[in-house]
């Protein structure tokens, strides 16, 4: 899989973005679900949309499917607003759903072959089959499936169409390490052969693992847009320095560890300061400060 | 990773809605032969219930000297119209919303009218299948003489194809107004008094005047005149409300039927639970 490593092939080509939102509100009845979002998705890039339950994921992807209206803002998804958009949109997104849509007596091979006839493009069946690792059960009804199976054949029928832009809402729920990591591959081919992927998640290592960038969702709202290393930067810069000093563990939390280290080894020069370590926040500790689950080190906002 | 999940750098338009219909009556059909409670249901309950009544009125005789099965064969035929159509469809998608298929079809692109020729394809194959059987043991196991004249054929044919569409496109549109949960419900024990007010189980110019005139509204007493026409002597319409067939009315009616169905189905059709 060495192609994930390079540029999508699609950047180059098109200049405008697979995704663009400016101010999008959601109400349901008087609760405000989403609150003024922006959001901006490259073309060929793998974006996670990183939040907690009821942070809007969901809602922010249906509206950008083209399956739930909106209170306000400007959405614009493959050039079209997906309120309004046509068939021949719809035949360029894919969307994983959370069932297979015709019933659960045909087998995987009939499902198939049953919604190749929706699309233009179609995925042979053979090749999809593989793709997915489903050409065993391919004579199974969907009623025998396994979880993960089902799941994969879900995200099978979402990509048959050959989609330019794929939404997955939360794919790997419900699947073992096993399921998952296979699935993770699945992806970064897609990445590789130039579609765009835009991901909800809540597990931080998925996010880690797949996307370019990766925004963080709390109350309706984009809190930090960044390439997963880069999440949380000026929180990351916060390091706490921790001693055991007259039997008593100390803390000191700051953006200045050298210097607070150079105070404490002057305070000890006979030698060994005990128990001492530096340490920064990590992915999850970052995105927990970002969402408000917790509070930050230095009780800043967000 | 093979290189066919590349999107395509042209794209031509996606199928037809007809080719989709096309494609969900192929599908559609072949869940319902593999769900054997909806096969028996389907194919055996309009024979039971014409077993029951011709055995308890054995011996009666009906408007126009016929005996009790011939005269109950034209309602039961029009009734097992109206489930393998409005029951059987109004369930069905009602189910499908509630299960989140119709949601999966609605992302994929699925044209709603694609949607509706599958069930309307699914409905036709099942009451031809339907019908055939139902006259096959009428006039095999119940002595029924089935009409000779071309005619009273061609009759049966408009009546059954008429009866089926509208029975589709209302069962589309109370699942449509409906929530999932209410319509499953709602619709038999409607069908069930719609029976009744229509002369299936009953000598329909027996029944009292008012519950005469509230069946005239609905599609299934037309239905069941129409069958009437095609399987009881000429002389037996001189009982009828009206003194005679009526088969403009018959038509007309279940146009209108079609008409109201189509505009409930074009405005209220919903892919999803909630709106």
């Amino acid at each position: 899989m060495t192609a994930m490593q390079t540029a999508p092939a699609a950047a180059g080509v098109r200049d405008d973005d697979a995704v663009r939102v400016r101010g999008l509100v959601k109400r349901y009845g008087g609760r405000t679900v989403v609150d003024g979002l922006d959001l901006d998705v490259r073309r060929g890039e793998v974006f996670a949309l990183l939040g907690p339950n009821g942070a809007g994921k969901t809602t922010t992807v249906e509206v950008l499917e083209g399956v739930r209206t909106r209170d306000g803002g400007e959405v614009t998804v493959l050039g079209e607003d997906p309120a309004r958009a046509g068939r021949a949109w719809r035949d360029r997104t894919g969307v994983v759903g959370q069932t297979t849509g015709a019933g659960n007596a045909l087998t995987v091979r009939e499902t198939l072959d049953h919604f190749a006839r929706y699309h233009a493009t179609p995925v042979p069946t053979a090749e999809l089959l593989a793709d997915v690792a489903l050409a065993e059960s391919a004579g199974t009804r969907v009623s025998r499936l396994s979880g993960g199976q089902r799941r994969r054949l879900e995200v099978a029928l979402g990509i048959q169409g050959r989609p330019e832009l794929l939404f997955l809402d939360e794919p790997t729920t419900g699947m073992d390490p096993v399921a998952r990591r296979s699935f993770w591959g699945l992806v970064r081919g897609l990445r590789a052969a130039g579609t765009t992927v835009l991901l909800t998640t809540h597990y931080l290592d998925e996010a880690a693992e797949l996307a370019d960038r990766v925004g963080v969702l709390a109350a309706g709202r984009l809190v930090e847009v960044a390439p997963p290393a880069e999440l949380g930067a000026d929180l990351r810069r916060v390091a706490t320095v921790r001693w055991t000093e007259d039997g008593a563990v100390r803390e000191v939390v700051t953006r200045e560890p050298a210097a607070v280290l150079r105070d404490l080894l002057a305070a000890h020069p006979a030698g060994e300061v005990p128990g001492l370590t530096v340490t920064r926040p990590d992915l999850e500790e970052v995105y927990l400060s970002l969402v408000g689950a917790t509070a930050t080190p230095e009780g800043e906002p967000r | 990773m093979t290189a066919v999940l590349t999107p395509p750098r042209t794209r031509p338009a996606p199928p037809s809605a007809a080719a989709i219909g096309l494609a969900r009556t192929g599908m559609e059909l072949r869940l319902f032969v593999r769900d054997p409670a909806q096969v028996v249901f389907s194919f055996a309950y309009p024979i039971v219930m014409l077993l029951i009544f011709a055995s308890v009125f054995e011996g009666e005789d009906r408007p126009g000297g016929v005996p009790f099965a011939q005269y109950f064969l034209a309602g039961i035929a029009a009734t097992g119209i109206m489930l393998t159509s409005f029951q059987a469809v109004g369930t069905a998608i009602a189910e499908e919303r509630d299960r989140g298929d119709l949601a999966r079809l609605q992302t994929l692109g699925t044209p709603a009218l694609g949607y509706f020729l599958g069930k309307a394809g699914q409905v036709l194959v099942t009451t031809v299948l339907q019908l055939a059987l139902l006259l096959t043991v009428a006039a095999t196991a119940f002595d029924v003489s089935l009409p000779t004249e071309p005619g009273r054929w061609l009759t049966f044919a408009w009546v059954a194809v008429g009866g089926a569409v509208a029975g589709t496109v209302l069962g589309i549109a109370v699942a449509s107004v409906g929530s999932s949960r209410s319509v499953g419900n709602g619709i038999s024990a409607f069908a069930v008094v719609l029976q009744f007010f229509s002369g299936v189980f009953f000598v329909f110019s027996e029944l009292p005047p008012w519950m005469q005139e509230v069946a005239a509204v609905f599609p299934l007493k037309w239905m069941v005149q129409g069958m009437r026409s095609v399987f009881l002597p000429d002389s037996a319409a001189a009982v009828e409300p009206a003194g005679s067939w009526e088969h403009g009315t018959t038509a007309l009616v279940l146009a209108a039927w079609v008409i109201i169905g189509l505009v409930v189905c074009a405005r209220a059709f919903r892919w999803r639970r909630t709106a």
